[in-house]
């Protein structure tokens, strides 16, 4: 499997990443040789195996519905890049 | 000073020999000194001495533990409240952390002293602490080699004495791989072992944080400390902690090894399998018994592991938006620009090649044939050391194929790079312990680790026999010319 540039820019604003021209270019190359390297997997018949997502497989904890962290607010806002009245400025979504 | 291990150093502390001001300060003088080696992102002497000064305090208070005092570096990765906390990446280059990462938390509880942040590749995403947007670290063993990734600066910094110990992580050989080529001896605990609340995550369910020390009964002190279960890591697995200095003396006699004969084929070099069979040898002498076993699948785990790992990096970096913390692009047009500028600026191209590749492969259309299929992979991976592990009691075998090699040999080539992990994957992927220890030294004057793969959660069995094989060896007394 090789991707060309047009996979690779759809591939890249999946992942909300931007990529020039000439960056689509290479990350084809190199991510196609990656890709190359994963196809290894299908040397090997796993019909009927069942997928192992982690190796706990205990299965996760739950816990009771409580509040267990105090607000720390200022403290995290401190180290945003843009912050006004407590809230967390973004360019603008709606019009 | 700057020579004795964590245990002496423990000792002396508490002898009132030397305080942890003192020691502190010989320590960052170290650092000073050999700031060419690029082992650190950051330190702050102001708060390392006043963490010293508590310590000594708490030590004239006959109230010290085994760890009070003793300085000990951290891989830039573990969020410490107060410190820059980069992860190796430029996204996070302004990221003070605003709260601690559990091991931090229990290092502090100790009484211990935060000598620095270490450098890293990005993300823990490498094999050669090459990709770090602070530079490349140096191999003390040869400043013209790299010294193993992604903890590499943890790796340089321990094996050219600039702190006794310190944190690394463990994702696909991450803590094993640089041990292995600067000559330390290091432990990825099992799966669960160690929280990873407050460990920026790369692959979480790969990811398991560890200590890298210059011998075992160090890497027992501080997985005393490291170690047990913790409410806020939904993967903490509950199982009481041993004291793992307690069975370090034990006998190995009649211990069998299981040598995976798949690790001894093509692809390995022959001065590092010299070493390998020479530390087996020794061994022997100790009375374990040698067993041939086989993992049939070892050699899919490098695929299988470059599906799962980016996958998950793909899912774990979409919080780096620059919307909340860290690095923010300064021209945009829209909030949609605004991430994929700040992504595209404050990301290294190794990280931006996974999370495409973790991307694609979960993207619609894409998700069997990839991911799923790799999970099933993983599942015989597993499935194979469970059944080597119905005939032996530790796996070994070398830890990396070759020693280390030349600062730019492989960057540009990231399949090349990803092979130096053959031996180390397959253990993330089933979740085991294991360990590199020191074996000895390649013709070229280049270190080489022997690798212990134990069962799951007896990393007690892995540090006594590493700890038997110590007390007849020399290799770990070793310090590269230039520091001594």
């Amino acid at each position: 499997m090789s991707l060309d540039r047009e996979q690779v820019r759809k591939i890249a604003h999946l992942a909300r990443l931007h990529i020039t021209e000439q960056e689509a270019v290479a990350y084809a190359e190199t991510l196609s040789r990656i890709l190359g390297l994963i196809e290894q997997m299908n040397a090997v018949d796993t019909a009927g195996v069942a997928p192992m997502a982690h190796p706990n497989e205990a299965g996760l904890r739950l816990r009771a519905d409580a509040v267990t962290e105090p607000n720390q607010r200022e403290k995290f806002q401190k180290i945003a890049p843009a912050v006004e009245a407590g809230l967390y400025l973004v360019p603008k979504v709606i019009e | 000073m700057f020579n004795k291990t964590v245990a002496e150093l423990s000792r002396a502390l508490r002898r009132k020999e030397i305080s942890s001001v003192e020691l502190t300060r010989v320590f960052l003088e170290r650092i000073n000194k050999y700031k060419d080696l690029n082992a650190f992102i950051t330190v702050d002497p102001e708060r390392s001495l006043a963490q010293a000064k508590a310590a000594d305090a708490r030590i004239a208070r006959g109230q010290a533990g085994a760890l009070t005092g003793v300085p000990i570096a951290q891989k830039d990765i573990f969020c410490a409240d107060g410190w820059l906390t980069t992860c190796g990446s430029k996204i996070l280059s302004n990221f003070t952390a605003p709260y601690d990462a559990t091991i931090i938390e229990k290092f502090n509880k100790a009484g211990s002293v935060c000598l620095g942040k270490t450098n890293m590749d990005e993300f823990a995403m490498g094999s050669s602490s090459e990709t770090s947007y602070y530079g490349v670290v140096k191999n003390p063993w040869g400043t013209d080699k790299v010294p193993g990734g992604s903890s590499g600066g943890s790796a340089a910094a321990v094996a050219a004495r600039l702190a006794p110990a310190a944190t690394g992580t463990d994702t696909g050989g991450s803590i094993r791989q640089p041990a292995s080529l600067t000559s330390l001896t290091g432990l990825k605990p099992s799966y669960g072992r160690v929280s990873r609340y407050g460990m920026i995550a790369f692959a979480s369910s790969l990811d398991q944080g560890g200590p890298m020390c210059r011998t075992a009964e160090d890497c027992a002190l501080l997985l005393n400390t490291m170690a047990g279960f913790d409410p806020r890591d939904s993967t903490s697995v509950d199982e009481p902690v041993p004291d793992y200095t307690k069975s370090l003396g034990q006998e190995i006699k009649g211990l069998r090894i299981g040598l995976p004969k798949e690790y001894f084929s093509a692809g390995l070099s022959q001065d590092v399998a010299q070493v390998i069979q020479a530390a087996i040898g020794e061994f022997k002498k100790l009375g374990a018994q040698i067993v041939e076993i086989s993992l049939p699948n070892s050699r899919l785990a490098i695929p299988c592991y470059y599906v799962l790992a980016p996958a998950e990096a793909s899912s774990n970096l979409s919080r780096f938006d620059g919307a909340r913390y860290g690095y923010r692009a300064k021209d945009y047009t829209d909030l949609l620009d605004m991430y994929c500028k700040t992504r595209a600026e404050g990301f290294g191209a190794e990280v931006k090649r996974r999370i495409m590749i973790g991307t694609y492969a979960l993207s619609a259309g894409y998700y069997d044939a990839y991911y799923l299929k790799a999970q099933q992979l993983r599942r015989l991976i597993a499935q194979d050391f469970e059944r080597a592990f119905q005939s032996c009691d530790v796996i070994m075998g070398p830890t990396s194929p070759t020693t280390a090699f030349k600062i730019g040999e492989k960057s540009d080539d990231p399949v090349a790079m990803y092979l130096s992990d053959i031996y180390t994957i397959s253990v993330n992927l089933a979740g085991l312990p294991g360990m590199s220890i020191p074996a000895g030294f390649a013709p070229d004057g280049l270190p080489v680790g022997l690798q212990l793969v134990g069962r799951y959660f007896d990393e007690a069995r892995l540090l006594n026999v590493a700890h038997r094989y110590q007390q007849a060896t020399d290799w770990h007394k070793r310090i590269p010319k230039g520091f001594e």
